[in-house]
């Protein structure tokens, strides 16, 4: 009786999680299917010349989606240049080199900043960040794709810093000792051996920290000044830019539905959902391919 | 069917409830004149904030009043009341000569209330030293034709182009009335590098700390850190700053009234409510809300 019953809480339980883990595809491909059937009508309804025309004005018929490709492309790239520097370097600091106490202060401390919301950042940036931009650099405005690059590199900072502390954690110990023990140098040991060995871990860090910044909205609503300007050469980073993701945002509450302007709005969705998947993508089978390579060089 | 009209129906849906848990209660006070009605309003995007005020705050006066408000434009509001489905349609603009027309061969003869009036402020930072512009003027800097605040009488700067998003209702209105000049074959829009702020807040921070910035807003947003501009409405007329004696004089070039229609003469609860929209109490909101008050 109780080994019976014991194997039927098991069987139970064993479905409840094959389930949950289920569900998260279910709901993905829900989510795909919605996009794609409230999304394609788009190509239909507006001439693809349109669609990749340069002007974007909605309430007259201008649907050229091209600036905010461009502009999301822009900002999420200076947001991994200011991003990913800082955040492993802080990952190999606190795993590798900080004493104790620092590790101690440190982690928590990245951890709150990973947990604020980013309407407040988008806060500091109106108000602090942007007025700094513009005397310093003497902008006409600090309301610039760069501000939105730093807002978002701070927000993917704790991401990739937290993530990638993890992955540094789990190189065995004994891997430093021996690199020490061959006489190699602390920084060679980090640079040499205990980064290369946390690599994929590191890189899954990386892409979700890009995922991150790609994916935010309301902060960089408030910094980027929105303005729907094709991005041409290096200036463009101190340029007004218009995100995919604020203009969804904006629009979206007032659109009226089933209109051309409605169907392009979640035309826009699609191709933020396919540069997501590719990031992922990319994150998994780099990841997948290092493990494999690394493995057959340490056994 | 717009977003916004489902929203503010799940918005008005507590208290529709309430309002009918309130009518169960009215009979007992006994007053003859509380008698329960329901008054139908619908139309511009304009003034649905300022309806949904007036609605909600009528009703906490009047429990036995059940007013639903809903947006969609004022042609749909018109629309409506042609059809004969409100009682009272909200509109930004006048109605048109076709639509009395079509009223009428219905057998409906619209009847017109100005509710409140709607004017716009050019505001720069009180740092720059212009202080007045017309309205050709401003419609080529937002237009891009004029790049830099020397053109116009300033100093050598750059001008910045703030603007509200493009689903709020004073972009709509400074598109038509100050870019396009009142034209409706000017098929010209704002210079692409326009920045496009989501909030008034947003407008009034930048202009506040950036000298280089020009942006415009409802009357009541304005406040007095940022500097507002003399507007004339062409070369030969003379500059008038906005308020609310200039707005309700007709002097100062960016107004429009805000109308409400009612398909015959007002009676019963549809008048009482109409009146309470006129009296100070009323309009008081109008001021809160970013409008300007009628007296």
């Amino acid at each position: 009786m109780p080994s019976s019953r014991l194997n039927w809480s098991e069987f139970i339980i064993n479905r409840l999680i094959q389930l949950a883990g289920f569900s998260s595809i279910l709901f993905v491909l829900l989510i795909l299917y919605f996009l794609l059937s409230e999304g394609l009508p788009a190509l239909g309804m507006v001439p693809l010349s349109t669609l990749l025309s340069t002007r974007w004005y909605p309430i007259e018929g201008y649907f050229g989606i091209l600036p905010l490709l461009l502009g999301s492309i822009v900002v999420t790239l200076g947001a991994t240049l200011v991003a990913v520097p800082l955040g492993v370097c802080t990952a190999v600091y606190i795993s590798e080199v900080a004493p104790q106490w620092a590790k101690e202060v440190l982690k928590p401390l990245v951890e709150i900043l990973a947990g604020l919301p980013s309407v407040v950042l988008g806060f500091l940036g109106i108000l602090i960040l942007s007025p700094m931009l513009r005397n310093f650099l003497s902008l006409p405005t600090g309301l610039t794709a760069l501000a939105g690059s730093l807002l978002l590199g701070a927000i993917a900072i704790p991401t990739i810093v937290s993530i990638a502390e993890d992955s540094l954690n789990t190189v065995p110990r004994s891997y430093r000792e021996a690199s020490l023990a061959l006489g190699a140098t602390r920084w060679q040991t980090i640079w040499g051996v205990t980064v290369p060995a946390a690599r994929s871990g590191i890189l899954t860090a990386i892409m979700l920290g890009i995922g991150r910044a790609l994916g935010e909205t309301i902060a960089v609503m408030m910094v980027t000044g929105n303005a729907p300007v094709m991005p041409a050469g290096l200036n463009a980073l101190f340029l007004p830019v218009r995100t995919m993701t604020a203009t969804i945002a904006s629009e979206m509450g007032e659109v009226a539905s089933g209109s051309a302007h409605y169907h392009v709005l979640f035309f826009i969705g699609i191709v933020l959902f396919i540069f997501s998947l590719i990031v992922n993508v990319t994150a998994s089978t780099v990841g997948y391919r290092r493990t494999r390579r690394q493995e057959r060089l340490l056994s | 069917m717009k977003i916004k009209t489902i929203v503010l129906i799940l918005l008005l849906f507590p208290a529709l409830i309430g309002c009918a848990a309130g009518q169960a209660a009215t009979p007992s006070a006994g007053t003859p004149a509380l008698e329960a009605a329901y008054i139908e309003n619908k139309g511009s995007d304009t003034i649905v904030n300022l309806a949904l005020a007036w609605a909600e705050r009528y009703q906490e006066l009047h429990s036995e009043i059940r007013i639903s408000v809903t947006g969609g434009g004022s042609g749909t509001g018109i629309a409506a009341l042609i059809n004969g489905t409100v009682d009272i349609a909200n509109a930004s603009r006048q109605i048109s000569p076709e639509e009395i027309k079509e009223a009428g061969a219905k057998g409906i003869k619209p009847v017109e209330f100005v509710i409140a009036r709607d004017a716009i402020g050019v505001i720069v930072n009180p740092k720059n030293p212009v202080k007045q512009l017309t309205l050709p003027q401003i419609s080529a800097i937002y237009k891009g034709e004029i790049t830099n605040w020397k053109e116009v009488g300033g100093e050598d700067r750059p001008i910045v182009r703030l603007s509200r998003e493009t689903n709020s209702g004073t972009h709509v209105y400074f598109l038509e009335t100050v870019v396009r000049l009142g034209s409706s074959t000017d098929k010209s829009i704002f210079s692409p590098d326009t920045l496009l702020l989501p909030s008034s807040e947003g407008i009034i921070a930048e202009v506040r700390d950036n000298p280089n910035a020009i942006g415009y807003d409802g009357l009541g947003y304005i406040t007095p850190e940022v500097k507002t501009l003399g507007v004339a409405k062409d070369d030969r007329s003379p500059f008038v700053l906005p308020s609310v004696a200039t707005v309700n004089s007709n002097q100062y070039p960016i107004a429009r009234d805000l109308y409400m229609y009612t398909g015959k003469p007002p009676e019963g609860a549809v008048k009482t409510y109409l009146d309470w929209i006129l009296s100070p109490e009323a309009q008081k909101i109008v001021q809160e809300l970013g409008f300007v008050p009628i007296k």
